[in-house]
C-alpha cells in the first residue's frame, strides 16, 4: 500500500522549570493511503502530543527535538511556519474531543466553515463558499443544511456539534484527518453514529484517518491497523484483527483484559498493577517493567526494541518486549 | 462469582416526578417552561443487590439518585427507606437516615476539597454526626477505612493533589463508607478513569459490597461496566423507565427497542465482532423540556407505530421483567 504519513523516531519533550518531560520520546508511525489507523493509550501516553506534533501546533515549554514527520515524502518539520499554514486544514486536518470548546460560540457555524475554505482557496467566493458548506453538510448528515448554516454553536447538540467538526476538517478534503478522541463526549447512541460517519467519509473521499483514543472498543470497531503507546513509546504495533488475536505485549493485554465485556461472562477484572510511571523519572530499562508480571532480570536493565512477531492473521506486528527476543528486530526503532 | 444474599426492599420510589423550572415564560414569572427530569418513576432496590441506572445524557439518572437521597425534593411522589416515607421526614430524622445512605462522585478531582487533607475528609462525616468520642478513636477509624480502601495509612496527612486520580476515588470511598451505611449512591463512579484504573475501582467496590453487605445503586452511561457489576438493571430513557429486570436478561435478550439499541451501539472490544451496516438509532435526543407526546422514544424508533404517538404506554409484567413498550 502507499505511503501517506511517515513519523520516523519523533522526540517531543516539554522542558519544565522542574525537568524535561520526553511526553513523545521516539515513536515511529506509518499511516498508508485510505486507511484508518489507531493510536490507543491511557491518559499521559503522548497520544494527543503526537498529533499536535504533526500539525505542529506544540505548546510552549514543548517543542520537537528530533526525528521527521514526511507528508507523501516531504518533511514538514523542515517546512516554514508559512508554508505549514497551508498544510493545516488544507492537506491534514483534526478534530477534536469537545466540540464545543473547539468552535466559536459568537459566529454561525456555516461562517465557520466557511471561513476554512476561503482561507486556503482565495479565489473562491462567498456564494460558492457557502455551496460547498451546504454540500459537506449534507454529506456529514447534518439534517436542514439551509437552517442549520445559521445556528450558532449553542443552538446544536453536541452529536451535531461534532458533525459540524467533522464537516469543517473534511470540507477541503484533505488527505489525512487527526480525529483526537472524537466520541469521547458523546453518548453511546451517537457515538455509533459519528463512527460509522467517519468510515463512510473515509471510504468515499478516499481520506486517511488518524484515530487517537483510549477506548480499545472504538479501535477493534472502526481502525485497520494499531499502534498502542505507553509512556511516550509504541509497545506493540499490529493489523487490528492480528492484535486482537495475538496479544504479544503484556501492557496491551493488561489493557484488553481490564476492560468489562459486555458480550462475556462474569468473572473476576484484571488488574494491571500500579500507576503510570512519572515521565521525568523514567524507570531504567523497559518503562513497562515495574508493573509488568512477567518481568525478567534483563528488563530492569535495558530497553528492549520493537520486535518482529511472527503474524497469525495478517499484516507486519511488533511488540517492544524481550519475551519476543528470539525474532528479529526492527531497524529504525 | 459468589452469589449474593439478596434480601428485602431497602429502598423504593413511588411515582417520582421532578421538574425543574428554568427561565423564560411571561412577564410576570408564569408559565416558566419545565425541564421534566423524571416522569412518573417506581422502582425498588432489595437489601444487597446492585443495582443499575443506565441511559444516555438528560435521561433523569442523576437527578433520580439525589432524588433518592433526598438532596433535592420531588416535585410529587416520594421515596421509601426501610418502609418510612423519607419526604415526610423533620431535617433532625434526616439527619438519621443520612447516616445510611452515602454517595460516591464521577470527578474524584471536584468532589474532595483540595485544601482538607486526607485525614480532614475521611474523618468529616464521623465528627458531623458526633460517632466518635475522642480524637484518637476518630484517628483509628479514618485510618481503618484508608487500609480498606487500599490506601496506605501512612498517608493521612497528605493532600488531594499528591494523589492519583484513582487514589483520590478511593479516598471519596472511604469517606463514603466512613458511618457505615446501607446503601451507596455510585453516581458515575469510574467514567473519569482509565481503563487500567477503572478495574481497579470496581474490583474493589465488588470487595467491598461482599465485606459489608453494602447495596448499591449504580449510575453509568457505560452498558459494559453496568454489565461488569450489576445485577439487576434499569434502562431510562428522557426521564422515564423503559425497562427493568435482571442483568443476564437484559442483556441477553433486551425487550424494549431502545435496550436493544442502546447495547448493540457499544464498541465492542473485540474486532471479530464487527458488525458491518449494523442498523444504528437515527436522529437525537429529544430535549427534556418539550418530551414527545406519547411514548418518549417513538420519534426515534423504527418499529413506532400510530398508538405509540398518542399513548403514553404502561409498564407491563414480561416474565420477570418489566417493560413500557406498546409492541412488546
Amino acid at each position: 500500500m502507499d505511503e501517506l504519513l511517515r513519523i520516523n523516531n519523533l522526540k517531543t519533550h516539554f522542558f519544565t522549570k522542574k525537568g524535561v518531560v520526553p511526553a513523545v520520546d521516539g515513536v515511529s508511525i506509518s499511516v498508508p493511503k485510505s486507511s484508518i489507523i489507531g493510536l490507543v493509550g491511557e491518559s499521559g501516553c503522548g497520544k494527543s502530543i503526537t498529533a499536535m506534533s504533526i500539525m505542529q501546533l506544540v505548546q510552549k515549554p514543548g517543542r520537537i527535538i528530533g526525528g521527521s514527520i514526511e507528508l507523501e515524502g516531504e518533511d514538514l518539520l523542515k517546512y516554514s511556519e508559512d508554508k505549514m499554514r497551508n498544510i493545516r486544514g488544507n492537506k491534514i486536518s483534526i478534530i477534536f474531543q469537545e466540540p464545543m470548546t473547539a468552535l466559536n460560540p459568537v459566529y454561525t457555524v456555516g461562517k465557520q466553515v466557511a471561513e476554512a475554505i476561503t482561507i486556503h482557496h482565495h479565489d473562491v467566493g462567498k456564494k460558492e463558499a457557502k455551496k460547498m458548506v451546504l454540500n459537506i453538510f449534507d454529506a456529514v448528515g447534518i439534517p436542514e443544511p439551509q437552517r442549520r448554516f445559521n445556528s450558532f454553536p449553542h443552538q446544536l447538540s453536541g452529536g451535531l456539534r461534532q458533525r459540524v467538526m467533522i464537516g469543517m476538517a473534511m470540507v477541503c478534503n484533505p488527505k489525512l484527518m487527526i480525529a483526537d478522541e472524537p466520541t469521547t463526549a458523546l453518548d453511546v447512541t451517537i457515538e455509533a453514529q459519528i463512527l460509522s460517519l467517519m468510515k463512510k467519509l473515509q471510504k468515499e473521499r478516499d481520506t486517511s484517518i488518524l484515530l487517537i483514543t483510549h477506548n480499545l472498543g472504538v479501535v477493534a470497531e472502526v481502525c485497520d491497523y494499531v499502534y498502542v503507546m505507553y509512556a511516550g513509546k509504541v509497545m506493540e504495533q499490529a493489523n487490528t484483527f492480528e492484535l486482537f488475536k495475538n496479544t504479544s505485549h503484556q501492557y496491551t493485554n493488561g489493557l484488553i483484559n481490564s476492560i468489562p465485556k459486555i458480550t462475556a461472562e462474569k468473572e473476576r477484572l484484571y488488574n494491571i498493577k500500579g500507576v503510570v510511571p512519572n515521565l521525568m523519572k523514567l524507570p531504567k530499562g523497559c518503562r513497562f517493567c515495574p508493573r509488568c508480571e512477567k518481568a525478567m532480570p534483563k528488563c530492569f536493565m535495558e530497553e528492549p526494541p520493537l520486535y518482529k512477531i511472527n503474524t497469525v492473521v495478517a499484516g507486519e506486528h511488533y511488540a517492544r518486549c524481550f519475551l519476543c527476543e528470539s525474532s528479529e528486530v526492527m531497524d529504525d526503532a | 462469582m459468589m452469589p449474593k444474599q439478596i434480601g428485602d426492599t431497602l429502598i423504593r420510589t413511588v411515582d417520582l416526578v421532578k421538574e425543574f423550572e428554568i427561565s423564560g415564560g411571561n412577564f410576570f414569572g408564569k408559565d416558566k417552561p419545565r425541564v421534566h427530569a423524571t416522569s412518573n418513576v417506581s422502582i425498588q432496590i432489595n437489601k444487597g443487590e446492585t443495582f443499575a441506572l443506565v441511559g444516555e445524557s438528560g435521561c433523569g439518572k442523576s437527578t433520580l439518585g439525589r432524588l433518592m437521597l433526598r438532596l433535592i425534593e420531588p416535585t410529587n411522589g416520594y421515596v421509601e427507606f426501610e418502609g418510612i416515607n423519607i419526604n415526610e421526614l423533620s431535617h433532625e430524622s434526616m439527619r438519621e437516615i443520612r447516616k445510611k445512605m452515602q454517595i460516591i462522585f464521577q470527578d474524584p478531582y471536584a468532589s474532595i476539597n483540595p485544601r482538607m487533607n486526607v485525614y480532614n475528609i475521611i474523618a468529616e462525616p464521623l465528627v458531623t454526626h458526633k460517632v466518635c468520642k475522642t480524637k484518637e478513636e476518630t484517628k483509628e477509624r479514618v485510618k481503618d477505612l484508608m487500609k480498606k480502601v487500599g490506601i496506605r495509612p501512612e498517608f493521612i496527612n497528605r493532600y488531594p493533589h499528591q494523589f492519583s486520580g484513582g487514589q483520590r476515588q478511593r479516598i471519596g470511598i472511604a469517606r463514603a463508607l466512613a458511618l457505615q451505611p446501607e446503601l451507596i449512591i455510585c453516581d458515575e463512579p469510574v467514567s473519569a478513569l482509565d481503563v487500567s484504573i477503572q478495574s481497579q475501582i470496581l474490583n474493589l467496590l465488588h470487595d467491598l459490597q461482599e465485606e459489608l453487605n453494602l447495596t448499591y445503586l449504580f449510575i453509568s452511561h457505560d452498558l459494559s461496566v453496568v454489565r461488569y457489576i450489576s445485577d439487576r438493571v434499569c434502562v431510562m430513557f428522557l426521564g422515564k423507565v423503559c425497562e427493568i429486570g435482571d442483568t443476564e436478561d437484559i442483556f441477553g435478550n433486551p425487550l424494549h427497542p431502545y435496550t436493544k439499541f442502546l447495547i448493540d451501539a457499544v464498541p465492542k472490544p473485540d474486532p471479530y465482532l464487527r458488525k458491518e451496516n449494523k442498523q444504528l438509532l437515527q436522529g437525537d435526543i429529544p430535549s427534556p423540556v418539550n418530551p414527545p407526546a406519547g411514548c418518549r422514544f417513538h420519534t426515534r424508533c423504527p418499529y413506532a407505530k400510530d398508538v405509540c404517538k398518542e399513548k403514553e404506554p404502561e409498564m407491563k409484567a414480561v416474565n420477570n421483567r418489566q417493560v413500557a413498550c406498546h409492541i412488546v
